[in-house]
């Protein structure tokens, strides 16, 4: 089995808006291998044909709602717990830089 | 890059041949969002249609919107696609904040419905665009940057979200590779997407208009050299929010790319912004590893698994598929191809086929719609439908003149009326006063008295000069206010000074 490497656990690591240290890297990457190990597992047990793939563990389909509005939030409410809020809506540091 | 500094259109399509790709997201016209009950009215006040579930907070749970669902199946029958067994919901993970959740719930690998077609008119042949698939998703916030010259992204100190719009269904459609359109490209790309539009509105399942972001098309285009086959290295042109920008964003990118290529360049796989000012497109936003969106099936959803008796009985609800119902009215109406496409342009068909449902001819109903009122709406630079005057309002003027109470001069009278807010065309008629002076006895004397005042002009008529008579029926239109017909007063003049027409 090989092992995630530095280099992907950095590349995560970036696309969760992550701050990583070094040592960091190491020590995530030695438990992603873990983690992945035990997933392997359950693949080699599910490769079986007679499994097939679920998503979810109860036997549901077509769980749906009519078609109805439901009272929403107060606006004050939904931006009670924003770090911060401008003209009643949810204000977010710059997304991008100049370039 | 300007257009003047790139290859003709001529040039770049004697070289190379264009294959396109387009994605279409629709806004189904629900009440309700695709996974909670939130409204989903166009207009509301900022973050006044959001709770737990579309704002992404702890221990909230999407619950599917049944109309969704069947808009989603509808649209899948009308563009000749299979309708899947069974599907699930994917999570599209993504860090940006147009997303409260950080990921947008869509589909993946298991789209509703797959493989179809639509048929589109270009040029006066029928082109065959293939469908690969159309999915469920759920649209995101809308940001507003601040701080930054032009309120563009770039520069900006920081954004403001209103996820109002965050979890309104979405429909996207996305078609196969089209190839062969040739020189024809921006013109099949443009005619998809009105006749997309078109059949969605027939359906009934989103007013799909464009210019309110219901409708968004971005556009994959790519050239390989004539005679080949693989495909070149593609560019997607984003948000491409009318029919005359679709077709004027691939335009460009043919001779973009052709250029690029053309000196020996290579094409870099890019998503771009189409300006309408000046028809150019620009690099977009480059996402860093845009394609890692670790999709994964949504755990807090089950599966969709239309019964095959539901899909049925939903395809029972289709409306006549638009191309064809066209082709019924214009044989109906005995109009033109050039007059069916220029009603179909000015957004005119339906409002023509509620007002011969109002009782007027067909080709009143038309000569009014495509006249004096697309002259009035071209004016006010507003649509067709956006006048205020309906249908049945045209109808009833239209039967006024059919039955000789209006003449056509009154009867813009009176659509005036009716557009100022005067009222119904009966009461525009009555307290204007405008009716045709049928009263044969009033007419004549009208006649007699300008007679009487241009004696010179009554004698060269008595002398043959017909052609003369025409002052004096002014004279007595003028006399009767507009209001006489004016072929029965000429009729009278001759007859009065003893000339036969």
């Amino acid at each position: 089995m090989p092992g995630i490497t530095r280099e992907e656990v950095t590349h995560l690591a970036r696309l969760s808006r992550l701050e990583l240290k070094d040592e960091e890297l190491d020590h995530f990457a030695e438990q992603l291998d873990a983690i992945i190990d035990a997933v392997a597992r359950v693949g080699e047990i599910a490769a079986d044909d007679d499994i097939p793939p679920t998503s979810h563990p109860l036997p549901l389909t077509n769980v749906t709602r009519p078609d109805e509005v439901r009272p929403s939030l107060a606006p004050q409410d939904a931006l009670a717990g924003a770090p911060a809020a401008e003209e009643q809506r949810f204000k977010v540091p710059q997304i991008l830089g100049e370039d | 890059m300007s257009v003047m500094d790139l290859v003709s259109y001529q040039d770049a399509l004697a070289s190379y041949d264009p294959v396109m790709g387009l994605e279409v997201h629709v806004e189904l016209g629900t009440r309700t969002k695709m996974f909670c009950g939130c409204a989903t009215t166009f207009g509301a006040p900022p973050n006044s249609q959001v709770c737990p579930t579309c704002l992404g907070m702890p221990g909230s749970l999407p619950v599917v919107n049944a109309v969704a669902v069947e808009s989603a199946i509808r649209i899948g029958l009308a563009l000749n696609c299979e309708i899947a067994e069974r599907c699930r919901f994917a999570r599209k993970n993504y860090f940006y904040p147009d997303m409260p959740k950080n990921y947008q719930i869509s589909q993946y690998d298991e789209p509703i419905a797959f493989n179809g077609y639509l048929d589109v008119e270009v040029d006066g042949g029928t082109f065959r665009v293939e469908i690969e698939r159309a999915h469920m998703e759920e649209d995101t916030g809308k940001s507003t940057h601040v701080g930054g010259a032009t309120g563009r992204i770039h520069g900006a100190e920081h954004s403001l979200l209103d996820y109002n719009r965050a979890g309104i269904p979405l429909i996207e459609i996305v078609t196969k590779p089209i190839e062969g359109a040739g020189a024809r490209a921006p013109e099949v790309a443009r005619a998809y997407v009105a006749e997309l539009r078109e059949l969605i509105r027939a359906l009934g399942v989103s007013e799909a208009r464009m210019e309110l972001g219901q409708m968004r098309c971005d556009a994959n285009l790519s050239l390989r050299p004539l005679g080949t086959t693989r495909f070149g290295t593609r560019s997607e042109t984003k948000n491409v929010n009318s029919l005359r920008s679709v077709e004027r964003a691939v335009r460009f990118e043919i001779q973009r790319h052709a250029t690029v290529l053309g000196e020996g360049g290579t094409i870099v796989q890019e998503t771009r912004h189409f300006h309408e000012d000046d028809g150019t497109t620009t690099p977009g936003r480059v996402k860093e590893e845009a394609e890692d969106y670790r999709y994964f099936p949504e755990p807090d959803l089950v599966p969709v698994a239309p019964a095959r008796a539901y899909v049925e009985e939903l395809r029972g609800t289709l409306p006549e598929p638009p191309r064809e119902r066209r082709q019924r009215l214009q044989a109906e109406w005995g109009a033109s191809d050039h007059e069916m496409r220029s009603a179909h342009n000015a957004g005119a068909v339906e409002l023509i086929v509620a007002t011969v449902e109002a009782g007027a001819r067909p080709d009143a109903a038309r000569k009014w719609w495509m006249g004096e009122l697309a002259r009035r709406a071209n004016e006010d630079g507003v649509e067709l439908s956006e006048l205020a005057i309906t249908p049945v309002q045209v109808a009833r003027v239209a039967t006024l003149v059919a039955e000789g109470s209006l003449n056509d001069k009154l009867a813009r009278q009176v659509i005036e009326g009716v557009l100022a807010g005067e009222g119904d065309p009966d009461t525009v008629v009555e307290a204007r006063g405008l009716k045709v002076v049928s009263d044969e006895g009033a007419l004549g004397a009208a006649v007699d008295e300008a007679i009487a005042a241009n004696p010179g002009v009554a004698d060269k008529i008595r002398g043959g000069k017909v052609a003369a008579a025409g002052a004096l029926v002014g004279a007595v239109m003028k006399a009767t206010r507009g209001q006489a017909d004016a072929a029965r007063v000429k009729e009278l003049i001759l007859q009065r000074l003893g000339v036969s027409g």
